[in-house]
């Protein structure tokens, strides 16, 4: 390993940070762990995005960072709607562990 | 590379980490708001002051009370008898794994590729919201439409049914 850049230790969080909301979306079974999971997801890449902006070439023209509010702004609204879902489906069938919804049935 | 960026760092795994082990849905959900806290303390320290203030807005103010109120309606303090993990835990952490030092390996590779701009940039709140309403002001306008829909069909579907089922 060459000698790190603040660059590369930033993408490297946001790696580990990924990493860590995908084995959190895969291994728990409660619906909203998964959808904390994804948030943990979409965190990092907004991290990617941030540090991008900061070390790149032209951070005047704040493209990283509107891609990166944007990205806040519907992330936001994934959670909204995925919450709400998984409080229909607890309605619903009674559980929001994912293994016991096995139907798609109403 | 900075000591307070390794704290930051070490902070918002430490909360990612603490999410994903932690048994019980009411301390996955405080374990997380500390890692989104973490990361609104990276954005700070990357000289986004707008990004970071609009993630503590945002994450720690709404979403992780939406999380907290979902764990509320749907029971989800209580601990399952089946265990919080799936049983297909470790293959799910097995592609975790795999995901993760793939990312490692492309980013350790691309060290000297990566572009390394070190003055700190001068941007303010009055460039980002003379950009939101110039050049980007279609994505925000269906940015706004998107939140509109989102908030209305959230509602919609989380609306009490009439009758159970069961």
């Amino acid at each position: 390993m060459t000698a790190a850049t603040p660059l590369a230790g930033y993408l490297l969080v946001a790696a580990m940070l990924f990493a860590i909301g995908l084995a959190g979306a895969l291994v728990r079974r409660n619906a909203i762990m998964v959808l904390i999971g994804i948030e943990l997801m979409l965190n990092s890449a907004n991290l990617n995005l941030i540090a991008f902006w900061r070390f790149g070439p032209h951070p005047e023209a704040l493209t990283g960072m509107m891609f990166a509010i944007f990205s806040i702004a519907v992330a936001a609204a994934e959670a909204a709607v995925g919450l709400g879902l998984v409080i229909a489906i607890y309605r619903h069938t009674g559980a929001a562990e994912l293994d016991k919804i096995d139907r798609m049935k109403g | 590379m900075s000591p307070i960026f390794y704290l930051l760092a070490a902070l918002t795994l430490a909360g990612g980490l603490a999410t994903v082990l932690l048994k019980h849905l009411v301390h996955a959900a405080l374990a997380v708001t500390v890692a989104f806290a973490g990361l609104a303390l990276l954005f700070l320290e990357l000289d986004a002051q707008f990004a970071g203030f609009a993630q503590i807005l945002v994450y720690i103010g709404a979403v992780a009370i939406l999380i907290v109120f979902a764990i509320l309606l749907t029971h989800g303090s209580e601990l399952p008898r089946e265990g919080v993990f799936s049983k297909t835990w470790f293959l799910g952490l097995v592609i975790a794994a795999g995901v993760f030092s793939v990312l490692g390996w492309a980013v350790l590779q691309s060290v000297s590729a990566v572009p390394q701009q070190n003055t700190v940039p001068t941007v303010t709140v009055n460039d980002i919201g003379i950009a939101l309403v110039g050049r980007y002001v279609l994505p925000l306008e269906i940015v706004a439409l998107l939140l509109t829909a989102a908030t209305i069909g959230a509602v919609i579907v989380a609306m009490h049914e009439k009758e159970r089922p069961k």
